[in-house]
């Protein structure tokens, strides 16, 4: 297992490599310029240029791209063309937001999808599974923004029981964060319910038919230790492989909530970085979510081992 | 009390008295911080570097100006005390006021003015030509410098008071030399009333600025970037916000104060809150602008290019911009701010009246229109560029052209419209952009308006009328000699066809019942606001 561990880890240098090579050529062949934005709508060729040979944007590829990748040997991410600030620095500062928001959704999604996509399967043809069924059309209908609009509009506006916008650190305590999470995380989450209990209950379906399950019966073990112990186990392979591809997914839906209830992370980062240019900050951006997605698969893969013993690395 | 506020205040009481703190307290501390929701997001933050209009904002409460221009467009005196100017009008000597201080504890010297001065200079067009005359800049003494011309500059004061990027900003000279026009300064140190919380400065998210004890205001009532800038709260936080929706539910339940520029859209909603006050952000607002390329096929030619005048509709643009709301823009048969003593009419005649499409088809036919592909660059993700385009697309089609629309990001814009190469080689036909009025008022800082060919802003329009007119604006003695030379401007822009204006539209600005001393303007003038 351990040597598993190593070989995936070293596995992601490659892949991390591919990744930049490809996100700077993108961007690199992407029309735009940071310099026009910079200088502002008055300024004349003239300044635009001068301010794109003051960033070095001038340079043939080749040059920029060894001194990126250089810069990234020695764990520097490099500075933000337009705030000045190191790219690692406007990370830092939006990071909490987005895994607050990532977390607090996957718990939410998970503990109502599971149990949903559980009793639909159990409950098979009834009204039961039909309301599942329907929700989870409606979750994948519906788009995040449209939930969030309409969330914010009932709780926030008519209610007044939360509020619209914004984002409050955990270090100042635990409600005030919770709070401001709620709504954003039902909203992103509204998809991620639906899949993940359209993909339990038609797991948990194809388990109940199994003899084993049959013998549980007949032996006269209880519904909710027949479906939660033994067949929610067997099926919780490609739960868990839906939950993870699910993080993408997550990270995409970020980038629409926290636009839509001003939740300062990584997603508005990225947008803002890409509309202005801000080539550091998208390389620097896109190189943590490559990572965070190949942990994540990895993160799966050792899991199954815990619900399949057969499987072994 | 909203009921959120008070279940928090229930909660918060029993912290309070654990804490030590009178919830009083709390509540008044809560009434100096004014929450402000600007136009778009903070991305640097060096008012010469990056002349966006939000850079400007904030920094109109951090750095300070020696003159500053009144709601009248007068500049007034703001850091001086006063001039003298040597009767040949080539010798200029300021004095500073006394009192003046860096956020930084440091006094305000001349020789912080004179190295501030330089590094503006070379990013501003009206210092440039300043540049182009100066025979010295020279600190006298601590309070006193020195500005020989080697010809006159009437409009020296109006120069470094104007409201229009980048602004004349005084900072340190450690700072403004070590970074040059075209390098950030990283230390945000300036003498206005309010000190920029580097720290607190997430961008894209916030920013905060807190209250210069030491500042010392002039006496006068504040009237734009003139007069006393007394701060009615000790905290201002922007809190930028991409989403006008969001913007406006967060204003509606009290989360944010004001909001800078609501989208029209969204005013009938805020209309029906009682707690919210809404009234017309910048009465000097802006101006829609149809550029097209001189250097290329089709609109090389001035008889296509005036065919474009003939046709277009500004109501049509200006409805697709601002709605149904009539008192938001206005028909604008030429290019200066309307309600400003620069506007005028002459030579708008072919703006005005039903539009004329047999005209357009027929001046299309006398300039060789050859079906050449109009490439239209439109930037979707400006609601401005977005509209204007789309109407522009309709029109060109109405009008028999072959039309090419090329649906980008305002990013793109910006490299695409500096490249001179032949539309069918990366190059271009025509964008959309808007001017703010502020900066139209006069030839003063209107780079779009130059015709000076290759030289000129994007399109390169060539009118020897216009810069003769410009000319004759900067070396006019009065305001009856600037008034013709306006007139010439605007007939030979027109004629010329400089570039199309689309109409001039206005904007609202909305803000909680309990603010007070908002002031109209060309940007959010924070001195004189008061929350209760």
């Amino acid at each position: 297992m351990f040597a598993y561990i190593v070989r995936r880890v070293l596995a992601t240098i490659p892949v991390m490599a591919i990744v930049a090579l490809f996100v700077f050529s993108l961007l690199y062949i992407a029309p735009g310029d940071p310099a026009a934005v910079i200088a502002g709508d008055q300024a004349t060729p003239d300044d635009v240029e001068r301010i794109r040979a003051s960033l070095g944007l001038d340079r043939p590829y080749l040059v920029r791209f060894g001194a990126w990748v250089w810069d990234i040997a020695n764990g520097d991410l490099g500075v933000s063309i337009f705030t000045n600030l190191p790219v690692s620095t406007m990370i830092q500062q939006r990071i909490e937001p987005t895994l607050s928001l990532m977390i607090v959704t996957l718990i939410l999604a998970v503990s109502i999808a599971v149990p949903m996509g559980v009793m639909a399967a159990w409950r098979q043809g009834t009204w039961i599974d039909r309301a599942v069924m329907g929700f989870a059309v409606l979750g994948f209908s519906v788009p995040v923004f449209v939930v969030g609009y309409v969330l914010a509009y009932i709780f926030a506006l008519e209610l007044d029981w939360l509020p619209v916008q914004g984002y409050t650190p955990l270090s100042r305590g635990f409600w005030p964060w919770f709070e401001n999470l709620i709504l954003p995380s039902v909203a992103l989450g509204s998809v991620y319910i639906a899949l993940i209990a359209r993909i339990t209950r038609a797991t948990m379906l194809e388990v109940l038919q199994q003899d084993y399950i049959r013998t549980a019966r007949a032996k006269g073990l209880n519904q909710s230790g027949i479906l939660f112990l033994h067949a929610l186990k067997n099926a919780a392979v490609p739960i868990i492989t839906v939950i993870g591809l699910g993080i993408a997914l997550l990270i995409g839906g970020a980038v629409v909530t926290e636009s839509v209830f001003a939740i300062p992370g990584l997603g508005r980062l990225t947008v803002d970085a890409i509309l202005r240019r801000d080539y550091p900050v998208i390389q620097g951006v896109v190189l943590l979510f490559s990572f965070i997605y190949v942990l994540v698969n990895l993160a799966i893969d050792l899991a199954y081992t815990l619900f399949d013993p057969r499987i072994r690395y | 009390m909203d009921r959120r506020s008070f279940l928090k205040a229930g909660v918060g009481a029993a912290g309070f008295a654990a804490a030590g703190v009178s919830a009083p307290a709390y509540s008044q501390a809560a009434n100096r911080t004014l929450r402000f929701v600007p136009q778009s997001n903070l991305a640097n933050f060096d008012p010469i570097w990056g002349t966006q209009y939000v850079v400007r904002n904030a920094s109109a409460m951090v750095w300070d100006t020696l003159y500053g221009v009144n709601d009248k467009l007068e500049p007034q005196p703001q850091m001086i005390e006063g001039e003298t100017i040597s009767s040949d009008g080539l010798t200029w000597t300021f004095k500073l006021r006394s009192g003046l201080r860096f956020h930084d504890g440091e006094p305000v010297r001349a020789k912080d003015v004179v190295a501030s001065i330089n590094r503006w200079m070379p990013r501003d067009p009206m210092g440039q030509m300043v540049r182009a005359i100066q025979k010295e800049l020279v600190a006298v003494d601590d309070t006193t410098f020195r500005w020989v011309l080697g010809s006159p500059y009437p409009k020296l004061k109006y120069a470094l008071g104007k409201t229009n990027t980048p602004i004349c900003f005084i900072m340190p000279e450690r700072i403004a030399t070590k970074f040059d026009s075209f390098t950030q300064i990283t230390e945000y140190v300036g003498s206005g009333p309010m000190k920029f919380v580097k720290e607190a400065w997430v961008p894209g998210a916030s920013a905060v600025f807190q209250k210069f004890d030491q500042y010392v205001p002039r006496n006068e009532a504040p009237s734009w970037l003139a007069g006393g800038k007394r701060m009615g709260v000790d905290r201002v936080e922007w809190v930028v916000m991409p989403d006008p929706a969001t913007a406006a539910a967060a204003l509606q339940n009290g989360e944010v104060d004001w909001w800078e520029n609501p989208i029209s859209d969204l005013v009938p909603l805020m209309r029906r809150n009682r707690n919210i006050r809404l009234d017309i952000a910048d009465p000097l607002g802006n101006i829609g602008s149809f550029r097209m390329n001189h250097l290329h096929a089709p609109f090389n030619s001035k008889k296509v290019r005036q065919a474009v005048l003939a046709a277009m509709s500004q109501e049509d643009y200006m409805r697709a911009l601002v709605g149904t709301d009539d008192a938001l823009w206005k028909p604008l048969p030429g290019f200066f701010t309307p309600g400003t003593p620069g506007y005028t009419e002459a030579g708008g005649d072919i703006l005005k009246g039903p539009r004329n499409m047999d005209l357009a088809k027929r001046l299309l036919q006398e300039g060789g229109y050859n079906n050449e592909p109009v490439i239209c660059i439109v930037a979707q993700d400006q609601p401005i560029t977005k509209a204007q385009g789309d109407i522009t697309a309709d029109l060109l089609k109405r009008m028999g052209m072959n039309v090419d629309f090329v649906a980008t990001d305002w990013g793109t814009t910006g490299q695409r419209r500096a490249m001179k190469n032949p539309p069918n080689n990366g190059g271009w036909g025509m964008f959309h952009t808007w001017h703010a009025g502020a900066d139209c008022v006069n030839p003063a800082a209107y780079n779009a308006l130059r015709g000076t060919g290759q030289q000129a802003w994007f399109g390169w329009p060539e009118s020897k009328g216009v810069e003769d007119g410009v000319t004759e604006w900067f070396n006019a003695p009065d305001t009856a000699a600037e008034k013709v030379a306006l007139d010439k401007i605007n007939t030979a822009a027109i004629d010329d066809v400089v570039y199309a204006p689309t109409g001039f539209f206005l904007g609202y600005t909305a803000w909680r019942s309990n603010v007070t001393g908002i002031q109209k303007g060309p940007l959010p003038f924070f001195w004189g606001v008061n929350k209760a």
